[in-house]
């Protein structure tokens, strides 16, 4: 058996790294935003180029989440359900944004989408539809960094529940539709909200893919990010406030997540 | 399990799916490698072997593997301890420091999350306010520093191990350690023989998972580091540069590079994931 002294210098260790990475910092911005007390950060959150940066934030999430929801299901349903050539690419393709640069993303988007140099972005542009520096461009990188979130949480349950309930409904007389809608969709049923809230966390604080593919006019096309960006020098009570209150959105998120989970295991 | 072919209300599904998918992520993807390719070989070898560009990927590789050795060593700890030091009971009743741990414990584990809850800007002026000029600690790192790079990427990081770590630990029956420590097996020899052989893959998946996310990490590091060529500037930052200057085939090639490495991290993922699942 480990001594004593030994298992406590290991809890000291982990206690004394994760303080001084991760809790302190935390806590000494919490502790310098909330300084002024909360009718100073009130008033901070109501100026208008903050109340913009919200709103396109908030917009370019909610659309790209419910995008993600809907194509996040469809492909799952696919991956496990049906065999067809490159399926194993399809799904190793998935997990990519988890791990490459959302410069890189940017990037892509650019060469696609650009009205300057774009592959598609060219016609687009003389058609007079802009996609890059413009709200859909913003929702096509929130929607690449944050596909395989739902993909992730579904796919395992649908292998899990298998195919019977499905193969009954269908020998009853129901329909592709139907069978998806009354028995399909009940059993993921969970595994779609933990990947909704999980995409919406990282949707909110995506911040270099949306970057690249942005105007970033303070005021008009600016999300919450690049704003704490912008003002961080010459504005960092701004930027103070805005940030605890993404940092906020995305731990009630992942608190959610983590609270629906247990009470998942206990039923 | 059985898999259907496709009838044709699911192709009409798989097609949209598929439509959607190219557009979002095929197309894009393939851009970049059509650009890279499209300078031929010439341009690879110009970009890469450019000083400003060769000093940000040597710096970026350097950084990265450094917090990933961290990041298994202190990952696997936090996950073990996590896991296996649950508070001790003597007679019956904990003392204070057991009770303590206890409580200690149930906040470690939900510390471990908060990376991945915070933008990386956000993460960015976070770590600034402890290690960079008004640093109540007297760590004036950031941002001129190349270990504000490295607190930035552990910062990032450091869910990776510990979570993939600790589900396979949780799993582990402990029958076959006491069985070999009452055969008379030292506490290091299990360790190292029992323990360490069923966790080494999950640690080498957090590990590749840690080293591509440190490699490609952009946001946290706008802040905390000057990204001043040749010293601090990383290669997110230097891609974004390329792309800001519409440097488009400088910015390919460096981006095709991130991109084979991302790829191959998702690889070893799948291989050991699949080995892992069938040893299992």
């Amino acid at each position: 058996m480990a001594s004593l002294g030994g298992r406590w210098l290991r809890r000291l260790i982990v206690v004394g790294y994760l303080w001084l990475l991760v809790l302190w910092p935390t806590w000494y911005v919490a502790k310098n935003t909330l300084v002024g007390g909360f009718g100073a950060f009130w008033d901070l959150l109501r100026l208008p180029e903050v109340t913009s940066a919200l709103e396109v934030t908030a917009r370019v999430s909610v659309i790209a989440v419910a995008i993600n929801v809907v194509f996040g299901v469809w492909l799952s349903v696919v991956l496990v359900r049906y065999r067809f050539p490159g399926r194993r690419v399809l799904s190793a393709l998935i997990d990519l944004p988890l791990s490459v640069s959302p410069v890189v993303v940017g990037l892509a988007l650019m060469l696609v989408y650009s009205p300057a140099y774009g592959w598609f972005g060219k016609p687009l542009s003389s058609a007079g539809v802009q996609i890059v520096f413009a709200t859909p461009g913003m929702v096509l990188a929130t929607c690449f960094v944050t596909l395989p979130l739902v993909i992730r949480e579904v796919v395992p349950v649908l292998e899990e529940l298998g195919e019977d309930q499905e193969q009954a409904a269908r020998s009853l007389g129901a329909g592709t539709w139907q069978t998806f809608r009354r028995i399909t969709v009940p059993g993921i049923r969970w595994a779609l909200v933990y990947g909704l809230v999980l995409s919406l966390a990282r949707a909110l604080g995506e911040f270099g893919a949306v970057k690249v593919v942005s105007s970033r006019i303070a005021g008009k096309s600016m999300t919450a990010t690049t704003l704490v960006e912008a003002r961080s020098q010459f504005a960092p009570h701004e930027a103070y406030a805005l940030s605890f209150l993404l940092a906020f959105a995305g731990v009630v998120c992942l608190v959610i997540v983590a609270l629906l989970r247990s009470l998942g295991e206990k039923s | 399990m059985s898999r259907r072919r496709l009838d044709r209300g699911a192709g009409l599904g798989l097609g949209a799916a598929m439509i959607w998918f190219s557009l979002l992520v095929l197309i894009p993807l393939a851009a970049i490698v059509v650009k890279a390719a499209g300078g031929g070989l010439a341009t690879f070898g110009h970009v890469l072997t450019e000083s400003e560009t060769r000093d940000a990927l040597l710096l970026t590789v350097k950084m990265s593997v450094l917090v990933t050795v961290v990041n298994v060593v202190l990952g696997t700890l936090i996950a073990w301890e996590l896991v296996r030091d649950r508070p001790r009971r003597v007679g019956g009743a904990a003392g204070v420091g057991e009770w303590l741990w206890g409580k200690v414990r149930v906040v470690v584990d939900l510390v471990i999350d908060i990376p991945f809850a915070l933008p990386t800007i956000v993460a960015g002026l976070v770590l600034l306010s402890l290690y960079g000029p008004h640093s109540p600690l007297g760590l004036h790192w950031a941002p001129t520093t190349q270990k504000a790079i490295l607190v930035a990427i552990a910062f990032v990081t450091l869910p990776f191990v510990v979570r993939t770590v600790q589900p396979v630990l949780e799993e582990l029956d402990t029958d076959v350690e006491d069985a070999a420590a009452s055969l008379g097996a030292a506490r290091f020899t299990v360790l190292r023989r029992i323990v360490l052989p069923a966790v080494l893959p999950a640690i080498f998946a957090g590990a590749s998972l840690s080293f591509a996310r440190g490699l490609s990490e952009y946001g946290s590091l706008v802040l905390l580091s000057s990204n001043s060529p040749h010293r601090t500037e990383t290669v997110s930052v230097r891609l974004f540069a390329f792309i800001e200057q519409s440097n488009t085939e400088s910015a390919a090639a460096l981006a095709t590079v991130l991109l084979v490495v991302a790829l191959l991290a998702i690889l070893v993922l799948d291989v050991v994931q699949r080995r892992v699942a069938r040893h299992g």
